[in-house]
């Protein structure tokens, strides 16, 4: 009995489907890299520093706050590079490097690590940066400003602002096929809407986000926006061009579907984005800033778990 | 093992295996010098208990009956003819408490002819008194009152297995007609229960019709063949959470046990070999005939498995078997596979936190926020988890652990959770 050989013993099942965070984090990375190559290409070695800076400085946040903490290293998950780099995209590239580090430090410890790291996170830790610094430095996302050095041969007024300032006549200049392609400015990696749609379809086809979430996302500022739009046609932009300006394409996919601040039933999901969606052209339409899906989708984490309530009935409950 | 496919729009559909056409021939294992016999009942021979019958160097036959203390009711069927090498304690899953006899196997072979003269006659009493280690591992105690008792109505005998990469009991079904067809009509005649249905995959439908049980389909995906899913698609009852299937008066029976049970009246013999699948490192499958108490280890042996440190050995399918700690773990009468792993490959669980991913919410099959559920599960709160987070509806499949992105054991949280409220239940009960 003593030279009994030692065996593995756990609890069932002993299958598992092979799957990781590790996984769907660099899944998340190679979605997001058509529309940041173009960013790169479009705003050049600005906007790599920026996505860069961003990128390294949310892993080494992420490290030092796991070393404080004493916890286990996280960086390895890839959840931290996921947030340097969705946050480094919608900056503007022209930020300064201590607004990025600034934004990573709110992102990474304020927005995840201090509610217990991944999974934890109420709100998208993305945006919960990009809010506090949108609001304390306002000026550095204002994208006609940051962007005035930046002739790129498109029209570089920043659609959105024209929109609010000028009206629907402003922005008869943006066709739609222009603003898919990119021809628009905007934070580094939103522009694209061509590569975002790409990104965003090869991680529901994947199953790496949750479609329900995205699709009622886009379907929620579709018909908004075209209630503004039937209402008042001269004050209030189509559908369309609320679809391909601003941050609506990278949250669609990639900010309103993040996991821990999203719900995961059906219901829920569908209410969660089309409430994002509705947010997001009212915030733009009659609210005061330019682009409100930074908000809207902050909006609607915080009712994510109240919607997250409303579930099917479980196998044999009773009440 | 199944891996998460490319493309996962919808969740994954995992079926079980189906027995293959030509139907395979059993591998027979020799009887080995020495078998485990595992009695359910703790060994205690200095307790408060009735004076041990049982002693080290008793001589056994094959089929006598095995009782550990006097006027016991619990029992186990010798599988050889021996002597008794030791008694000594044995401690299961979950804290439950065996006692394992080893046996020594003598050359010559003699057949105890005890129950011989009592099958000719088939009652209820006597099913009870030998047949209820029988391989298939039947409920007799369930429906031991037999008609006078109101509780259970309907039994349900499985044609499938439980668990994927199992075909131990469609084998059953093809190979064994006879036995399967006795076996329905002893248990129609013992239990007085006229409700008998052979569930089967609709491939073995016709096997299944031959038995003169009434015939329901199963879906061939997985978790279908599990009591609760089955109660709800195939007798289209819903089992309340909290409460058991046969609370609500059906008996899950499986289709090797139903066979055993007609072998057994039919021969005059207590039948002792149990058909099971080895399922190897690689995955392929072999069926397999032991007798029961073999050592696994001599199975490994006679199919040429090599045997490592850190490999898991697995009694049961991958989604619901119970791990073992010892090659000298003995087949017992409801082990329906023995699976191998290879430590190399081993996929293990880790302490990472739930991201809420929602896949768990996606495929389990009784619609549990397991996101939720874990969480409260993790900081201890069973009994929030089971009053609001639907514990009690979980029906064990393993589907979420399966497909969990953290890897979190949550089947295991699960199965903890409830062991832990049953214990707080029975010590609050005690204590009233």
């Amino acid at each position: 009995m003593l030279n009994q050989k030692k065996f593995i013993v756990s609890h069932a099942p002993f299958w598992h489907d092979g799957g990781t965070v590790t996984a769907r984090s660099y899944n998340m990375i190679a979605a997001v890299l058509p529309a940041m190559l173009f960013g790169f290409i479009s705003y050049g070695m600005p906007a790599v520093g920026v996505v860069s800076l961003s990128t390294s400085s949310a892993i080494v946040w992420e490290l030092l706050f796991n070393k404080i903490s004493k916890r286990t290293v996280s960086i390895g998950d890839g959840n931290a590079a996921v947030i340097g780099i969705l946050f480094g995209m919608l900056l503007p590239a022209t930020s300064p490097w201590w607004l990025v580090i600034t934004g990573t430090f709110v992102s990474v410890v304020i927005g995840k690590q201090i509610f217990g790291g991944i999974g934890g996170n109420p709100f998208n830790p993305v945006l919960i940066g990009l809010a506090i610094l949108m609001v304390s430095w306002k000026d550095f996302f204002d994208f006609n400003e940051a962007l005035v050095n930046y002739d790129l041969g498109f029209a570089m007024a920043y659609p959105l602002a024209s929109l609010k300032h000028f009206g629907v006549s402003a922005i008869s200049d943006f066709s739609a096929a222009d603003l898919l392609m990119g021809q628009q400015s905007g934070g580094i990696g939103a522009t694209f809407g061509l590569g975002l749609i790409i990104g965003g379809i090869y991680l529901i086809i994947r199953g790496f986000i949750r479609w329900e979430i995205s699709v009622s996302f886009l379907a929620g500022i579709v018909v908004t926006a075209l209630f503004f739009n039937i209402s008042d046609p001269a004050r209030y932009a189509g559908p369309v061009f609320h679809l391909l300006t601003g941050y609506t394409l990278i949250g669609a996919f990639f900010l309103a579907t993040e996991d821990s601040s999203s719900p995961v039933n059906f219901i829920p999901m569908l209410i969660y984005g089309a409430g994002a969606g509705i947010m997001t052209v009212l915030i733009r339409n009659i609210g005061a800033y330019f682009d409100g899906v930074v908000f809207a989708i902050l909006l609607m984490n915080i009712a994510n778990p109240l919607l997250d309530k409303i579930r099917p009935k479980a196998l044999g409950k009773v009440v | 093992m199944i891996k998460r496919p490319f493309i996962s729009l919808a969740k994954p559909r995992i079926e079980y295996e189906a027995l293959d056409v030509t139907l395979p021939e059993p591998k027979m294992i020799q009887t080995p010098k020495k078998v485990t016999l595992l009695l359910n009942e703790p060994f205690e021979p200095f307790g408060k208990k009735n004076a041990v019958v049982l002693k080290k160097d008793d001589s056994v036959k094959t089929g006598q009956k095995l009782s550990l203390y006097d006027g016991s009711d619990a029992y186990v069927i010798s599988s050889v003819t021996g002597t008794i090498s030791s008694i000594s304690s044995f401690l299961g899953e979950f804290g439950r408490s065996y006692t394992a006899i080893d046996i020594d196997v003598a050359e010559d072979e003699e057949m105890d002819e005890a129950f011989k003269a009592l099958s000719v006659e088939p009652t209820m009493d006597i099913a009870k008194a030998y047949l209820s280690e029988i391989p298939g591992n039947p409920p007799i105690s369930l429906f031991s009152n037999g008609s006078a008792s109101p509780s259970i109505d309907s039994i349900v005998i499985c044609g499938v297995d439980s668990d994927l990469l199992i075909t131990a009991n469609q084998h059953t079904l093809v190979s064994d007609e006879k036995a399967l067809q006795k076996g329905v009509s002893i248990l129609k005649q013992l239990t007085g229960i006229e409700n008998i249905i052979m569930a089967a995959p609709e491939h073995l439908m016709q096997n299944a019709g031959l038995s003169g049980a009434q015939v329901a389909v199963v879906d061939a995906g997985y978790p279908a063949t599990l009591p609760r899913i089955m109660m709800q698609n195939v007798l289209g009852k819903i089992v309340p959470a909290g409460k058991s299937c046969e609370d609500m008066g059906v008996c899950f029976v499986s289709a090797e046990a139903v066979a055993s049970l007609g072998m057994a009246f039919d021969q005059g013999q207590i039948p002792f070999s149990k058909k099971f699948n080895l399922i190897k490192k690689d995955g392929t499958s072999v069926m397999i005939s032991a007798r029961v108490g073999t050592p696994i280890h001599e199975i490994f042996s006679a199919c040429d498995v090599t045997v490592n440190e850190k490999d898991r050995i697995i009694l049961g399918g991958p989604m619901t078997g119970s791990s073992i700690y010892s090659e000298n773990h003995p087949i017992q009468p409801d082990t329906h596979a023995v699976m191998i792993q290879d430590g190399k490959t081993l996929p293990l669980v880790s302490d990472y936190p739930c991201i809420n991913c929602g896949e768990c919410v996606r495929i389990c099959p009784a619609k549990i926020a397991v996101n939720m559920l874990v969480r409260f599960l993790e900081a201890g709160q069973y009994e929030q988890a089971a009053e609001e987070y639907d514990l009690y509806s979980c029906v064990e499949c393993g589907l979420c652990s399966f497909v969990c992105v953290s890897r979190m054991p949550i089947l295991h949280y699960i199965k903890l959770a409830k062991y832990e409220l049953g214990r707080i239940i029975t010590a609050e009960a005690t204590n009233a």
